[in-house]
């Protein structure tokens, strides 16, 4: 008898948490759905990278007060906020808007889950590059806070002046007495993103582009330019040189630089911090090519997006075109972010520092990585193709594959 | 339920006739809920604050749900709450109280898993088909939307008559035009301006911004033909204050379920394959989700792409499992037997150090021995074997070996913790009986202990089994599946296992397809149910030994 109702406390115990599940589950539904609050005077839920939530707090909480439009700003995983955001706008759950990178573009639009923007006017006050990557099949979708390009971070206290081609790069460093002059991370799988620049001075961009922008038809990865890349890559490699190794991951490149074996590192202006920290006199320089013609990294551009679902776009386009894109708020988001705004009048006040302005002239020859569903094709090979011409594969064979399977894999 | 135990060890302690002594803390915490238990007053207090709190937070849930219109969610909360009060207030139904809590999760976190993703299993859900075919024609209208090549801006106010919506246009001549859903532009008189661009006509009220946000789905819907001829197309306003003149290339035709492009001509349509499909076979996406039965599976059984890799995959994880298991357990045998040996000095000592890789997390484990294991830089070819290249990650034999290696490292202090237990628990007597018989040591081992060791550690070793089966971390940690197999046409490399390949096949790259991924993972679960079962029944074999 006394067992029957002490399991009986138990049992309510475990009732009470498993009501409160249930309950939490349900409140869930609360938090977003925001339709009690549009009859109010609304209300935005916007989703922010973590890091960023305390840069737009001040711009939200300003706009809240212009306008009575309460600015609910929720800090997310970078690395799950484009699955979250494809996955929870169909059930309505989702936010009104999103942080993103220009890049899921296409996987957005393919899965209805943003509306077209109207920047209007506004349009011509952006760097070029950050409208040309916000545009997908000729319609823009995306408000651009921030382009990000790689370029060359030199040592300049062991390479006191910039270098001028590949070459000149590798004697400059193997002259100071490194063993290692130059590193860039790769990895067993390859990395064709810190490739490209190289890639792109041979002539073999990864597709053609019309004036609706990437052309999914127009592959030209396999072209004679790519087939000169390979070679060169060969050469560059586990048989050659040594300048290229897949062993050297992101890590054992930063601790290279860090340390000072190597005096240049071919990273983004998020290793920057590091180095400055670490004691390194960096100096940002263009990307050094093995050709004559300019070595052309990816610019990858970040925004917001609107959700298709959105019951409050009058306000999400209000408080996108004509607040987020204003001089003040991108100031205030470089500030947190440290790379370079997308708007034109903020990208020139930004230059003043002397890294911004290094990557912002790299990023003058930037093209915007092509956001179409088709490169989602190319990525899985891609990579895996460099790595193994790297690790002393027949060049030309290893490439053609690689032209043939990413055709392959994009008509299905 | 710990108080039932203490009082247990309390009872056999005052059986054994030891002294009364005074009672500690614990001793008269229980005694004190047997007389609440006892007493019935107590007790029932509690069970109607309790019952009362679980009541309360269902009818909150209740509440919330029917105001999200989630009837159904609503109606099983409601069932659940009413058959909980039903068990606890009544005098009889004891096993139904205990049973109770634990259905009740069994069905949340296992059951409804199981179920829903076996039903996404069935439908095409992934990218490209994400939604319903509402939200598919409204995400496929809106992008059809295209601006009117070098049209300027029309600066505008949304004003009201009778709850009807217009918009009060100004033209880039200074003009000032007025128009609504279905009514053109036309010029308007009495305007009131402001900085030179109107804000309102005599006889209709100006929305503010606020009212302007409030009416969000009018604003958006409306759409003010530009004049007469339906090829200009229509001012829309996505902010209520400027406005812009859009055309539309598509066409939707509900009744005929077909999308037209009014550019090209083509038309699209709805053929029941989730998407509005061409004659052509093009696709216009978004597509929205249908069920398509059993084609996911099909798919992967029979799709030369995925079938090829899928046989080699799966051979690769049964060996996995089979040779982790195997190998971790025989290592961890035999360090329990080496540790349990009385003669053995600072065996607590040894004991504590083989734990210290069960203590670490395994996939940060895994990624320190990714490191080590650098062909170029890693510690075990630049210090251990001074210099050496061997390709430890990089080779396909060699990385299968350093991925038994590393599990076997991160697995056997486990089965190490287990051995040690069973063996202490093989009462001395049997031993030293067998001993007396002359049996040897390891004839002792062969015949006495390992039978009765199994007898507690097969269903564990199963469990292990069932564990590497499925042992994500490990592999996606230290290789990735790498290196890959360059001439697969899927994503695949030399070490991956069914569900690294399964992440990979459904969540790699831009493409995602859930349906296929649920797919796999159930004939995943029936491979491990069926092992496992078969396993389990074999097991009872041996317990009949006791």
């Amino acid at each position: 008898m006394k067992v029957n109702k002490k399991g009986l406390l138990a049992g309510g115990a475990i009732a009470i948490g498993a009501t409160l599940v249930l309950a939490g589950c349900a409140g869930g539904d609360t938090e977003t759905d925001d339709s009690d609050a549009t009859a109010e005077g609304g209300s935005l839920t916007v989703w922010v990278d973590s890091e960023r939530v305390d840069a737009l707090q001040g711009a939200a909480d300003a706009y809240s007060e212009e306008t009575g439009i309460t600015v609910e700003l929720v800090g997310k995983d970078n690395n799950t906020i484009k699955d979250d955001f494809i996955q929870q706008v169909p059930t309505g759950e989702g936010p009104d808007i999103t942080m993103g990178a220009h890049d899921w573009l296409g996987e957005l639009s393919t899965n209805g889950v943003v509306a077209p923007l109207e920047l209007g006017d506004s349009a011509d006050g952006y760097l070029p590059v950050a409208i040309n990557a916000a545009t997908y099949d000729g319609t823009v979708y995306m408000l651009p806070y921030a382009v990000e390009n790689i370029a060359v971070l030199r040592n300049a206290d062991i390479v006191p002046e910039a270098v001028g081609s590949f070459d000149e790069m590798i004697a400059a460093g193997e002259d100071a007495g490194l063993d290692q002059p130059f590193v860039v991370e790769q990895g067993a799988e390859g990395n064709p993103y810190h490739l490209y620049p190289f890639q792109t001075a041979f002539g073999a961009p990864v597709f053609g582009s019309d004036e609706n922008g990437y052309n999914a038809d127009d592959l030209q990865l396999g072209n004679d330019g790519g087939q000169e890349f390979a070679a060169w890559l060969s050469t560059e490699g586990k048989n050659g040189t040594g300048n290229f190794n897949t062993d050297i991951d992101g890590d054992i490149a930063k601790q290279s630089f860090l340390d000072g074996d190597s005096a240049f590192w071919l990273t983004g202006p998020w290793n920057v911090g590091s180095a400055i920290d670490a004691g390194i006199n960096v100096a940002i320089d263009p990307i050094p090519s093995p050709t004559s013609d300019a070595a052309q990294p990816f610019a990858g551009v970040k925004g917001f997006f609107l959700s298709s679902e959105s019951e409050n776009k009058v306000a999400a386009n209000d408080f996108l075109v004509n607040y987020l894109g204003s001089e003040d708020v991108q100031l205030a988001l470089f500030e947190a972010g440290n790379i370079l705004p997308a708007l034109t009048a903020a990208a020139e006040t930004a230059s003043s520092d002397p890294i911004i302005e290094g990557f912002a002239t790299v990023g003058q020859d930037a093209v915007p990585m092509p956001a179409i569903p088709a490169m989602g094709s190319v990525w899985q090979y891609w990579g895996i193709a460099e790595a193994s011409i790297i690790n002393g594969e027949d060049p030309s064979a290893t490439w053609t594959k690689l032209a043939e399977d990413v055709q392959s894999a994009i008509d299905g | 339920m710990t108080t039932t135990t203490d009082e247990g060890v309390d009872g056999a302690k005052r059986a054994s006739g030891a002294p009364p002594k005074k009672p500690t803390k614990r001793q008269r915490q229980a005694a004190g809920i047997a007389d609440a238990a006892s007493g019935g007053l107590g007790l029932m207090l509690v069970k109607i604050v309790s019952l009362g709190l679980v009541d309360a937070i269902a009818l909150y849930a209740l509440f919330v749900l029917v105001v999200n219109d989630e009837w159904l969610i609503a109606a099983i909360v409601a069932v659940v709450a009413i058959f909980v009060n039903w068990v606890y207030f009544s005098r009889k139904r004891l096993p139904a109280k205990y049973l109770t809590p634990g259905v009740i999760f069994l069905v949340i976190f296992q059951i409804f898993v199981l179920i829903y993703t076996s039903y996404v299993g069935f439908t095409n859900y992934g990218t490209g088909h994400n939604g319903s075919k509402e939200q598919a024609v409204g995400a496929l209208m809106s992008a059809a939307l295209d601006r009117v090549p070098d049209s300027p801006t029309y600066p505008v106010a949304v004003v009201d008559r009778l709850g009807e919506l217009s918009l009060v246009v100004t033209g880039p001549n200074g003009g000032v035009f007025i128009g609504g859903e279905e009514r053109p532009l036309e010029p308007a008189s009495g305007a009131q301006m402001e900085n030179g661009v109107a804000v309102g006509v005599d006889g209709y009220t100006t929305l503010s911004f606020q009212e302007i946000v409030a009416r969000t789905d009018e604003i958006t819907e409306l759409a003010v033909p530009f004049s007469d001829d339906p090829n200009e197309g229509a001012l829309r306003t996505p902010d209520g204050r400027s406005a812009y003149q859009y055309t539309s290339s598509l066409e939707y035709d509900e009744a005929a379920g077909t999308m037209t492009n009014l550019d090209t001509g083509v038309v699209y349509t709805d053929i029941g394959t989730g998407a509005f499909t061409s004659d052509a076979g093009d696709e216009l996406l978004p597509g929205w989700q249908i069920t398509v039965g059993f084609d996911n599976y099909l798919k992967a059984l029979t799709d030369t792409r995925l079938s090829g890799p899928l046989a080699y995959v799966t051979t690769w994880t049964f060996a996995f499992a089979a040779i982790s298991v195997a190998s971790t357990f025989f290592l961890g045998l035999f360090l329990a037997i080496v540790f349990n040996d009385m003669r053995m000095r600072g065996r607590k000592l040894y004991r504590t150090v083989l734990i210290l890789p069960y203590a670490v997390p395994s996939f940060l484990s895994a990624l320190v021995w990714a490191g080590m294991m650098n062909e170029s830089f890693g510690f075990i070819n630049q210090v251990l074997l001074g210099g050496a290249s061997v390709p430890w990650l990089t080779d396909p034999v060699m990385a299968k070996v350093s991925v038994l290696l590393v599990n076997l490292w991160l697995g056997f202090p486990y089965m190490f913790l287990v051995c040690t237990g069973a063996l202490q628990s093989i009462p001395d007597e049997v031993v030293e009986a067998a001993t007396v018989d002359g049996a040897r040591p390891w004839g002792i081992f062969r015949l006495i202990k390992l039978p009765l060791l199994l007898v507690t550690v097969a269903p564990l070793l199963i469990a292990s089994f069932a564990f590497n089966f499925n042992n994500f971390n490990i592999i996606y940690m230290l290789t990735n599946g790498g290196p890959r197999d360059t001439g697969a046409p899927i994503p695949v490399g030399y070490t991956d296992i069914l569900i690294t390949m399964v992440y990979k096949v459904a969540f790699t790259g831009q493409t995602r397809d859930y349906g296929l991924a649920s797919a796999y993972s159930i004939l995943i679960f029936i491979v491990v149910a069926v092992i496992s079962i078969i396993a389990f029944r074999r097991t009872k074999a041996l317990e009949e030994l006791n």
